[in-house]
């Protein structure tokens, strides 16, 4: 394995990534738990820079950590008063046999599958606009006009349907 | 340049620390966390098996979007329903909110 600037950069990120996981599941100060959910979506946001996928990278900052990760802090300030500190239910050691077995399964099949694959030809220079392109066109090989119309209705389903629930 | 498997080890450990959190946390704001965590674990899988099995056509890239557009449905009404819940029964504790348990 060589060591150049991309692994170092990706060691970081998946560092991070990990890390905040861990943090995220363990932590028993939920404030502190949702600051480390914030340092492992940006490690994501890391990897798919890494992966040249820029558009899902800056995607992914906006609405993980600047949306949805104070939509969570908020929530969890709002109900603080009644659990600032929890600790892991009665099963956790079941649960964390689950979760370990679910890793080396997983682990398994990736190593005896997909190991030392590279990729297989570079990424187009006009990705970022034929992306653009996919999502509002009818007709073609990348035509997701309809489930993008989809998603519109669900995101306004879903404002709507929070506002309604929240309100007093 | 990195193989693949790597990115791949990296979502999995993401995905099952995401699986345990939702087992073992009793908070469900905890739980909507590792929820979101799962979820990006999977578009961490989309993005790295479009950039490395079929990078000249963007429908990875595409399904990752619808990813993360249901995530963000997801969470606003899921804490929208904490809340409620809370004001409702003042607890925000999995474990207790068995109104619909028979």
């Amino acid at each position: 394995m060589v060591i150049t600037p991309v692994t170092i950069a990706f060691f970081i990120m998946a560092a991070f990534t990990l890390g905040g996981s861990l943090g995220v599941v363990t932590n028993r100060n939920l404030f502190h738990a949702a600051l480390y959910l914030i340092l492992a979506l940006f490690g994501a946001a890391g990897l798919f820079v890494l992966l040249e996928a820029p558009f899902l990278a800056a995607v992914q900052v906006l609405i993980y950590v600047g949306a949805i990760s104070v939509l969570i802090a908020i929530t969890i300030m709002v109900t603080r008063r009644i659990m600032g500190v929890e600790s892991a239910n009665r099963q956790w050691p079941l649960s964390a046999l689950v979760g370990l077995l679910l890793a080396a399964t997983l682990g398994f099949v990736i190593m005896d599958r997909f190991a030392g694959k590279f990729p297989v030809a570079g990424v187009p220079d006009d990705s970022l606009t034929r992306l653009g392109m996919a999502l509002v066109s009818y007709e073609g090989m990348e035509a997701y006009l309809v489930p993008f119309e989809v998603a519109s209705v669900l995101l306004l389903a879903a404002m709507i349907g929070a506002i309604v629930v929240a309100r007093k | 340049m990195i193989p693949l498997h790597w990115y791949l080890l990296v979502a999995a450990g993401m995905f099952a620390l995401g699986v345990y959190g939702v087992l073992a946390r009793r908070n469900m704001v905890a739980i909507i966390m590792s929820i979101e965590l799962m979820l990006n674990a999977v578009n961490i899988n989309l993005v790295a098996f479009w950039r490395y099995m079929a990078p000249e056509n963007l429908n990875g890239q595409a399904f990752a979007i619808f990813v993360f557009t249901v995530a963000a449905a997801e969470a606003a009404v899921g804490l929208a329903l904490i809340i409620s819940i809370y004001r409702a029964r003042e607890t925000v504790v999995a474990k207790e909110i068995d109104m619909l348990k028979w």
